[in-house]
């Protein structure tokens, strides 16, 4: 029975490590609009390589929050009430983010698609910022109590490691959302892309290493130094296959370096889920975090049968959706007008 | 300031918001997919022209559902740690298998269906549709499942004092749930009929009054056409009276539905919460008429001041029980035998915080409870008999010119939203001072409750809160305006604002902007 609670640590971290790779490269798209692209089409394309995949994306998010719940009641409880004012942020820039996608080319005014492009940038930005802080806090530590609530007031998660993590998490999405697009873009933004992530990903991919270093430093044992070292070593690959324009390699090599980093401080932190900065004596573990045996057992079965179907039909959604997007698939974009008489409606433009 | 009454706003204001979304796109949603069917079978125009208007608006409205669902399943773990520890071995079950069963089914083959239009083979491409819509019914199911658990716990065992699951069986067949799930379904089917309708009636008016459509002497409807205005052709017409029709049909439908399966949870209600079905009818005295009317300070949660003003003898024995003679129990009775299971004061526990030792008021705001309920059946009743009236005044085939009439009909499309919001707003505040409600009979786990003033996080404080209710209630005001202007957008363009190819065809001798010759079948049918 005590095996539960393991398999389950594992299947958050999984959970969240998809979410990473996956709406990961989503949030570097989103970013990367509006600051990398040059024009309107650019961004166009940028949007439309995400499209059809980002909203079952973000499901990762959603699944990996709600079976925290489900497996680690006490965990879900403490991380998310003592990360209060960050999650806020984190879900005022996901909603502005999603609605933006969906909205944005629904009118061509310019002040309209250029708000949402603020929104879909700023969201992203946000987002990734806030879910790093969180995640790196949780690895490493936050001031609570016997009860597991937060004592010192609503800003004491705002430390160097939260920044260190937010920014890990904003620069893996830059890399990752860069390489991604020249993978499944042609024409300018394949080139642009092509030509930038060589460059940024020494300088972007810095904090992530600094936050795993800072775990293995704390609570590394060999399996998590181990993963490490091979995250690294893929993170390398994926540069050098950057370097040559290999991007489909360079997307792999940089999605091992995210997966393999989450796994080196997942292994890290194992068994402890929430430690406390009080008292070791109340850190949240997988033994005191968990539900009962039952619980997990059902939750075990459900996921053994509905996560490989989910993976399978995700993976064929991008199968359907393989095609590189070109500038010159956009339809073009128009304008949608009343079907009135105008003479008969002078009030209408 | 006392976090848990801003929590309470907190919680109720996000997720009645969320609920005005939800039946849109679970009603709609099954619509469309009728639609598409329907054109993928017969390969008549008319279905095509539907299913791409009609879907237009199902997606405007879907993601404000998808970005809104979000703060709901984060809310649980910030504001109510408390709870989510009480229940967290019951409850967090269904939230993860409704991520994993039904969010990942749902949002994955939506993208599909969106961006599959000419690139998926036409039946597959359906399909896609019909597993977005049941992947979103099955969501519906799993969310009710946890609100079902939380008005009538099932499936548990009581171990120190905390809910243990043991049948995870006995929570997804909750009876609660499988009155409520029905319920809300056919609740939401009728949202979308009178979506169907007001708007429909809006075209069929505008072609009246720009002179397309006319009438004959004997008042039948004389189709014509305006080549001028795009869109504004002969299958138009038909576009608006079917969609109208099956509107019409459909919220009477969905009226019938919700007032049959509604009968059979006020009966659950009356064996599982009496004193809320006590406080719904603000029955004061055992035996109580059902009221239509009572006047009098129902706020103020004091049975002297209530005076019933219509009465109808028998009807509230036969919503509780199926006959008109049994005495439902009434609240000066009910209130001692709570405060004998329950308590009179909450327990003197640093949980409860500044609550600690105070009395208990087990009478939820009957104000609320009494006029929630009849404004649930009140405006549900309201679209169901516009139906009615829908149907006879467009027996001809088109609508007639009055103006205020077809501002009624769009006005109208509140109605069925209004019930919902209602609906909702009294079960969960009928509930109170329970965020756990307590199930003294055979079928419940009696001993499992939890009152909700325990239930909020103990760790976050007031400013908190008051700055994601502020935050939070902004973006989704400026939203809701963008939604709507988007909505009132597509639906004054009609289905030339969605289908341009259909009215302004491409010219194949233009030259390709690219040069790249070749590739006009590249172009995506739909991009955003
Ligand atoms: C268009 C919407 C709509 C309409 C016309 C009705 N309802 Fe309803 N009702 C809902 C939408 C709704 C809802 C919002 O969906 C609720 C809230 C919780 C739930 O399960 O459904 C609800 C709850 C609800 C409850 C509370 C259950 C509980 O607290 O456990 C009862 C007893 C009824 N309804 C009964 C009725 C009756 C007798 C109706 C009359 C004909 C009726 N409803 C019309
Ligand atoms: C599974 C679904 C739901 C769950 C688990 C749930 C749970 C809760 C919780 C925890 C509270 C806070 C405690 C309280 O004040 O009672 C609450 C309150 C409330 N909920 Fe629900 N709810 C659900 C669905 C809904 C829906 C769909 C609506 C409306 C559309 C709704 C309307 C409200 C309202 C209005 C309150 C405030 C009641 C008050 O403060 O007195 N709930 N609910
Ligand atoms: C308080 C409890 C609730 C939680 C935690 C919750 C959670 C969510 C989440 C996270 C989403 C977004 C899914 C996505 O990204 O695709 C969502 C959308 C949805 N919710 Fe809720 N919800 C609640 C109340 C309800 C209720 C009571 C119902 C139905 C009766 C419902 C039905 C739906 C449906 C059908 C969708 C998908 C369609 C849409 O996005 O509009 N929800 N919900």
């Amino acid at each position: 029975m005590d095996a539960l609670p393991i398999v389950w640590f594992v299947a958050i971290a999984v959970l969240w490590t998809g979410y990473i790779l996956l709406e990961g490269f989503d949030l570097g798209v989103g970013m990367h609009m509006l600051f990398s692209a040059r024009d309107e089409k650019q961004r166009r394309v940028m949007l439309n390589a995400i499209g059809p995949v980002w909203d079952g994306n973000e499901v990762w998010l959603l699944t990996a929050g709600a079976g925290t719940f489900a497996a680690f009641p006490y965990w879900y409880a403490s991380l998310f009430s003592t990360l209060y004012i960050p999650l806020v942020l984190v879900l005022l820039g996901l909603i502005m983010r999603a609605v933006a996608i969906e909205y944005r080319g629904k009118i061509t005014a310019r002040r309209w698609t250029r708000f949402w492009d603020w929104s879909i940038g700023l969201g992203s930005a946000v987002a990734a910022f806030g879910l790093g802080a969180g995640l790196a806090l949780t690895t490493t530590g936050l001031p609570i109590d016997a009860n597991g609530d937060r004592v010192g007031g609503p800003f004491v998660w705002l430390t160097p490691v939260a920044v260190l993590g937010g920014l890990a998490l904003v620069g893996f999405c830059l890399v990752h959302g860069a390489t991604f697009l020249a993978l499944k873009t042609d024409g300018p933004v394949r080139e642009r892309m092509g030509r930038l992530v060589p460059r940024l990903a020494p300088v972007a991919l810095l904090p992530i290493a600094g936050w795993a270093i800072l775990v293995e430093v704390n609570d590394g044992k060999v399996l998590s130094w181990v993963l490490l070292l091979l995250a690294v070593a893929a993170g390398v690959v994926g540069w050098t296959m950057a370097r040559g324009r290999r991007e489909g390699w360079a997307f792999v090599g940089f999605a091992v370096f995210g997966a393999l980093g989450a796994a080196s401080i997942f292994a890290a932190v194992f068994p402890v889920v929430l430690p406390s900065t009080i008292d070791p004596a109340y850190d949240l573990t997988i033994w005191n975090a968990a539900s009962g045996a039952y619980t997990l057992t059902v939750m075990t079965w459900v996921t053994a049968v509905a996560l490989p179907f989910v993976l399978a039909y995700q993976a064929w959604s991008y199968w359907v959706f393989r095609k590189r997007i070109a500038p010159h698939h956009l339809p073009e974009a128009h304008d949608v007008v009343p079907a009135v008489r105008v003479a008969a409606a002078p009030a209408e433009r | 300031m006392d976090p848990l009454e801003i929590a309470r706003w907190q919680f109720g204001i996000t997720t009645v918001y969320h609920f005005m979304m939800v039946p849109l796109t679970l009603g709609l949603g099954l619509l469309v997919a009728i639609l598409h069917t329907m054109w993928v079978r017969t390969g008549d125009e008319k279905w095509l022209r539907m299913t791409k208007f009609w879907g237009k608006l199902y997606l405007v409205n879907f993601i404000m559902g998808v970005a809104t669902g979000i703060v709901q399943e984060f809310q649980f773990g910030m504001a109510w740690s408390e709870y989510s520890r009480f229940v967290g071995d019951v409850f967090g079950a269904p939230l993860a298998m409704e991520g994993l069963l039904a969010f990942f089914v749902e949002s994955t083959f939506l993208g599909l269906w969106i961006f599959g239009w000419n690139r998926l083979p036409k039946r597959l491409h359906l399909a896609t549709l019909w597993l977005a819509v049941i992947g979103s019914w099955i969501s519906a199911y799993f969310i009710l499942a946890a609100n079902s658990w939380m008005q009538h716990p099932v499936g548990v065992d009581l171990v120190d004092g905390k809910p243990v699951l043991v049948d995870i069986g006995a929570v997804l067949t909750n009876n609660t749930l499988l009155a409520a799930f029905p319920h809300t379904m056919a609740g939401a089917v009728a949202v979308a009929g009178g979506f169907l309708l007001g708007i429909s009636w809006y075209h069929l008016w505008q072609r009246r009054r720009d002179g397309i459509d006319t009438v004959d002497a004997r008042g039948r409807v004389v189709v014509g056409e305006a080549p001028e205005i795009p869109g504004r052709d002969a299958a138009d017409h038909r576009v608006w009276i079917t969609s109208l029709r099956i509107g019409a049909v459909v919220a009477i439908v969905g009226f019938g539905a919700v007032a049959i399966t509604g009968d059979i949870q006020g009966k659950l209600m009356y064996e599982q919460q009496p004193l809320k079905m006590a406080a719904a009818e603000a029955a004061c005295h055992t035996g109580t008429s059902f009221s239509v009317l009572s006047i009098g300070e129902l706020g103020a949660q004091d049975c002297d001041k209530v005076t019933p003003v219509i009465e109808i003898p028998g009807l509230l024995s036969f919503l509780a029980k199926g006959d008109f003679t049994t005495d439902v129990p009434g609240i000066n009775e009910l209130i001692p035998q709570y405060e004998e299971q329950y308590g009179t004061n909450l327990p003197d526990d640093a949980l409860y915080g500044d609550r600690a030792g105070q009395a208990i008021q087990y009478l939820p705001i009957m104000e609320v409870t009494y006029w929630g309920f009849r404004i649930m059946i009140g405006f549900g009743a309201l679209a169901a008999f516009a139906g009615v009236v829908a149907l006879w005044l467009t027996r001809k085939g088109t609508v007639p010119t009055s103006k205020p009439l077809m501002q009624l009909a769009i006005f109208g499309i509140l109605a069925p939203f209004g019930a919902n919001a209602a609906g909702w707003i009294f079960t969960e505040m009928g509930r109170q001072p329970f965020v756990v409600a307590p199930n003294p009979n055979p079928s419940g786990v009696d001993g499992v409750f939890m009152f909700t003033a325990a239930a909020v996080s103990p760790g976050v404080d007031g400013g908190e809160i008051v700055f994601s209710l502020v935050s939070l209630g902004l973006v989704y005001l400026v939203l809701m305006v963008v939604e709507i202007a988007l909505i009132v957008r597509y639906t004054r363009a009609g289905v030339a604002g969605v289908m341009p190819e259909l009215f302004a065809p491409h010219d194949d001798d233009t030259p390709d902007p690219d040069g790249d010759a070749g590739d006009r079948d590249d172009v995506l049918a739909f991009a955003y």
